[in-house]
């Protein structure tokens, strides 16, 4: 169990980083609370997972410390570090059998047979991996394979912190369906800090308790699902969580009211804008715009059947807006009316939400 | 110009990888294929392509048979899960190989090229390698030479399995209106579900070399043919139990009782399995009489949109999954109400007797 | 996947196998003939069936050639895969010294065979030669052209010398395609570096070593040019290998028959033993 510090990395992937592209990770700061459930979200290329191997100490930070419980371990090795990782192809010792594998990292150690046997066989009842500890591992599928993976970080019972660099990549959908539960599961039970990097956002608002939101190797915003899902404060959260992403659509300020195309909305920040950015816009998730009698003239463009709901896609003028709308709720046939929820609709200046 | 495979079997060695199969597919329109991985997809649009020979049955392409006819010789394009492009060609090049190859004139080609680019909003990269491009830049140059040639069939084998969750999202909102307009056949491989929903079109299910249930995807999402069918076109999986009917009653294996939904009250009694979807199952209901169910809570997952509680039923785990913010404690009970006017009734042979119309 | 079935491929294979029949099988036919009679010359030729066959594998000649091929293919195995293995290891994977290595390591292959052997005829001659002068300057005895062992020695160092490269490229071949993520996980497992080796490495790197035993086996069985440049199979007969009997035996003798007789024995012993090692090799894969 450990506290995790990153104060004021910067990493640079070249020897001698001189412009901003250089830099891999821009300068940053995180706390990390022991014990919690953690998700790095981002698109390919934002840096988490290089900011997963600063942690794990696959990487040495260019600039900055790393503190594991207020102790120094930026040069520490991972095995120093005591830390678990499961890579996003199984990586498993094919000569072995299952009970060898994940025997393998408390032998390294020296940790004497009988209690390598207890904790085997404990973990690999977690896993539900008990009745083929003495197959050959090369013999199982991917999401097997995953799980041995699994099973080695979480056999060490004195490991810091567990990390998941993108683990359901090779996972059938049904399958990841299953997996993905079994380690929020795994994460109450046994309570070690879990450290998850995904691009999707459904694995990572699932599993996670707090979620890192990066982009181009920085941190945009740090929260918990529900406040990344109620109240994101960059454009880019707004965007890149929630399928579809959030409706922006840009707008002046009139008279301490937002106006959009010439319609007044009611945004629940309004009264808080100063009046000096340049891009002004609003943003509203589909989940909170509905039809109504009265609000916004749209024409209906495409509606989508997403089994549970449907996605309706909507225009006034020039501009696309998306709603949700439940399973069997009958639709207007071409001419509607949006409203969009007060309390849900958020001005942006340059992209950040006014406050 | 329609596709029609007849009888169309896949034999190698003692392994069946396609058990007989008919398919009629029509032109102008978008096909799914969805299911696992090896459950046959890949091998069935190898043998629709002309890439490989069925161990039996024909394959009629626009009224004449085209089985054993190879690739080369039919107009077809392919667009693979791995962007493949020629490393060492531009993205005009690319775009361009297969027009070249064909012997076109240079003018024509370049209106061509032009004008895929245009519609792939490749334009500012035409003269870049693929190697500079980024994930989705390369897949869209992949899907634009398959788009130039003007083929009358067009497979793409999970061409977004390797892209970003929000990449993918985009992509899947603009191919469906890359090939409005055309009159070719276009054939999707999917593993998701979801996806296949969004897409719209027909939507063949396959399960272990099968094709189970093949028509309109709303349709067959709606009215599965058989539980197989119903388990393989839902994400998260569908909640199954054993249940015995009679008269006004349904029973769990648990005693509890529900009142038989109106779809079932034709069916005579008997023992069925009962299907139902988990977004079905929901904390609240706005109906007056909703059947209860009770179960030990094992998991919650909130996504900041919706809830997703796993609780044991019997021994084994049920799904359910809804809008909002609900928030259950591990290992308490919950309380959740059915929509048993959802749910799908399968006969011993699993096969639908009863359901959502 | 499975190809489509192109008959044009046999148009374009056929100039290679015509080439192949004319250069290989028509001359192994006409060593199966001569081993099958017997000639006085003067294309007078008698049926002479087994005879040749027995003579060889009787006589005792032919056994002290085999014998002496055996252990000199074993000792040559048994260092030049575990040298290979282990320069390869030590060889950088990534970086700007990857191109000088390698090219150093291509060097020795690319001398032809003749001059492999004149390089170390002269090398290790005990007067005038560097490491001849060096070895009896630490006080020991040695002169290839008159002791059997020092020929010995100087035949193993040679060939090591000139094919341990082969191994070593292949080995690093196999080694760089093994993805960054083992290595890494392994440093997360704690593993030791001997555990890295034993459980990572070397079980992918099974096919490229066995390729490599393969081809060292059978060219080492099949040694030459070197051989008798080096050492022309003396002193005596202590280095003459079965391909040097075999030389012998059929040009300096014009025995054909028991020549024909011994080449087709040779062939089929190198068949063997490749067959039985890659087998042993493979055997995991039949699970």
């Amino acid at each position: 169990m450990a506290k995790i510090t990153l104060q004021d990395i910067r990493h640079a992937y070249g020897p001698n980083p001189e412009s901003d592209e250089d830099w891999a990770l821009k300068k940053l700061s995180l706390d990390l609370a022991d014990g919690g459930a953690y998700a790095l979200l981002g698109p390919s290329g934002c840096g988490k997972t290089t900011l997963l191997n600063l942690i794990s100490g696959l990487l040495t930070p260019t600039e900055g410390r790393i503190l594991f419980d207020n102790a120094d371990v930026t040069q520490a090795s991972p095995e120093q570090r005591n830390i678990a990782q499961v890579f996003q192809f199984p990586v498993i010792y094919d000569t072995m059998t299952v009970y060898d594998n994940l025997a393998f990292p408390l032998r390294n150690r020296g940790i004497g047979e009988k209690e390598v046997d207890a904790r085997v066989r404990e973990i690999g009842k977690m896993l539900e991996l008990d009745h083929m500890l003495n197959k050959r591992a090369s013999g199982l599928t991917a999401d097997g394979k995953q799980k041995i993976s699994l099973g080695r970080g979480l056999v060490r019972s004195d490991v810091n912190v567990i990390m998941f660099d993108e683990p359901l990549t090779v996972i059938d959908p049904h399958l990841k369906w299953v997996l993905r539960s079994k380690l929020k599961e795994l994460h109450h039970r046994i309570r070690r800090t879990m450290i998850y990097v995904t691009h999707d956002q459904t694995e990572a608002l699932t599993f996670a308790e707090k979620v890192v939101v990066m982009k181009d190797g920085q941190i945009v915003q740090i929260g918990t699902p529900i406040e990344l899902f109620e109240k994101p404060k960059h454009t880019f959260v707004g965007h890149f969580i929630g399928s579809p992403g959030m409706n922006l659509l840009p707008c002046t300020v009139e008279g301490g009211r937002a106006v959009f195309a010439g319609n007044p909305v009611a945004a629940a920040n309004a009264a808080a804008y100063k009046g000096n950015g340049k891009v002004l816009e609003i943003g509203v998730r589909p989940e909170f715009v509905s039809f109504g009698a009265q609000g916004i003239p749209v024409d209906i463009v495409k509606v989508a059947d997403a089994g549970r709901y449907r996605i309706v896609e909507t225009r006034h003028q020039d501009h696309s807006i998306k709603l949700l709308v439940a399973e069997g709720l009958v639709l207007p046939t071409r001419q509607a009316h949006l409203q969009f929820d007060p309390a849900h609709t958020q001005i942006y200046e340059d992209g950040w939400m006014v406050s | 110009m329609s596709l029609e495979l007849k009888n169309v079997t896949k034999r190698v060695g003692a392994d069946v990888y396609i058990h007989e199969t008919s398919l009629t597919l029509e032109p102008g329109t978008f096909n799914i294929l969805l299911g696992t991985t090896l459950a046959g997809k890949t091998t069935l649009m190898q043998l629709m392509a002309g890439l490989d020979k069925p161990s039996s049955g024909e394959i009629w392409f626009d009224g004449r048979n085209v089985t054993g006819i190879p690739v080369q010789k039919r107009n077809v394009s392919m667009v693979y899960q791995q962007f493949i492009n020629y490393p060492n060609f531009s993205v005009y090049d690319n775009i361009a190989s297969p027009l070249r190859v064909a012997g076109m004139a240079q003018g024509d080609i370049d209106g061509r090229v032009e004008k895929a680019a245009e519609l792939l909003r490749l334009k500012p990269m035409l003269k870049r390698r693929p190697n500079e491009l980024s994930g989705g830049q390369q897949q869209r140059t992949a899907i634009a030479r398959a788009l130039v040639k003007d083929s009358d069939l067009i497979l793409l084998d999970e061409p977004l399995a390797n892209l970003d969750y929000k990449l993918r999202e985009e992509l899947r909102d603009e191919l469906p209106k890359l090939f409005a307009g055309r009159n070719c056949i276009v054939v999707y491989a999917t593993t998701e579900p979801v996806e296949a929903l969004l897409f719209g079109g027909n939507t063949a299910l396959l399960y272990e070399g099968r094709v189970t249930q093949f028509g309109p995807t709303s349709a067959i999402y709606r009215k599965p043919s058989d539980l197989v069918s119903a388990s393989v076109f839902s994400d998260p999986p569908i909640n199954t139990a054993k249940v015995i009917k009679r008269g006004e009653e349904i029973m769990l294996e648990n005693q509890v009782t529900w009142r038989s939904p109106r779809i079932a009250r034709a069916i005579p009694d008997g023992n069925y399995t009962i299907g139902i979807r988990p977004h079905h199952i929901t904390p609240v209901t706005h109906a007056r009489d909703a059947s209860v169910i009770e179960g030990r809570v094992l998991v919650t997952e909130l996504s900041g949109s919706e809830s997703v509680v796993h609780f044991d039923m019997n021994g084994q785990t049920w799904v359910s999954q809804s809008h909002g913010i609900h928030p259950f404690e591990v290992g308490s009970t919950a309380r959740l109400f059915v929509d048993v006017e959802q749910s799908f009734f399968f006969d011993g042979d699993n096969r639908l007797v009863g359901g959502a119309a | 996947m499975n190809k489509t079935v192109n008959q044009k491929a046999w148009f374009f294979v056929l100039p290679v196998v015509l080439l192949v029949a004319f250069n290989a099988i028509i001359p192994l036919m006409t060593v199966v003939n001569f081993s099958v009679q017997e000639t006085f010359g003067d294309n007078v030729f008698f049926w002479a069936g087994v005879q040749w066959f027995e003579q060889v594998l009787q006589s005792p000649r032919f056994h002290a050639a085999l014998g002496r091929q055996l252990l000199f293919t074993a000792i040559i195995l048994l260092i030049e895969i575990p040298l290979g293995l282990a320069i390869a290891l030590t060889m950088p994977r990534k970086g700007p010294w990857v191109s000088v290595c390698l090219v150093l390591m291509a060097l020795p292959l690319l001398i032809p065979w003749n001059v492999v052997g004149a390089m170390w005829n002269i090398f290790a001659l005990p007067d005038i030669g560097f490491l001849g002068r060096l070895i009896n300057g630490l006080g020991i005895e040695y002169n290839y052209t008159r002791q059997p062992f020092s020929a010995w020695f100087t035949m193993v160092l040679m060939d090591v010398w000139h094919w341990t490269s082969l191994v070593v490229l292949l080995c690093y071949a196999g080694l760089v395609s093994i993805p960054d993520a083992y290595y890494q996980a392994a440093k997360v497992d704690g593993a030791r570096p001997w555990a890295v080796f034993r459980y990572i490495q070397l079980p992918k790197l099974k096919y490229v070593l066995t390729i490599a035993i393969l081809l060292r086996f059978m060219d080492s069985f099949m040694i030459y040019t070197e051989a008798v440049v080096l050492t022309g199979g003396g002193p005596g007969n202590a280095t003459t290998f079965l391909s040097i009997d075999l030389q012998k035996i059929a040009l300096g003798q014009f025995d054909l028959g028991p020549a024909g007789a011994m080449s087709i024995i040779y062939f089929l012993i190198i068949l063997f033993f490749s067959w039985l090692f890659y087998t042993l090799m493979m055997k995991d894969e039949a699970r």
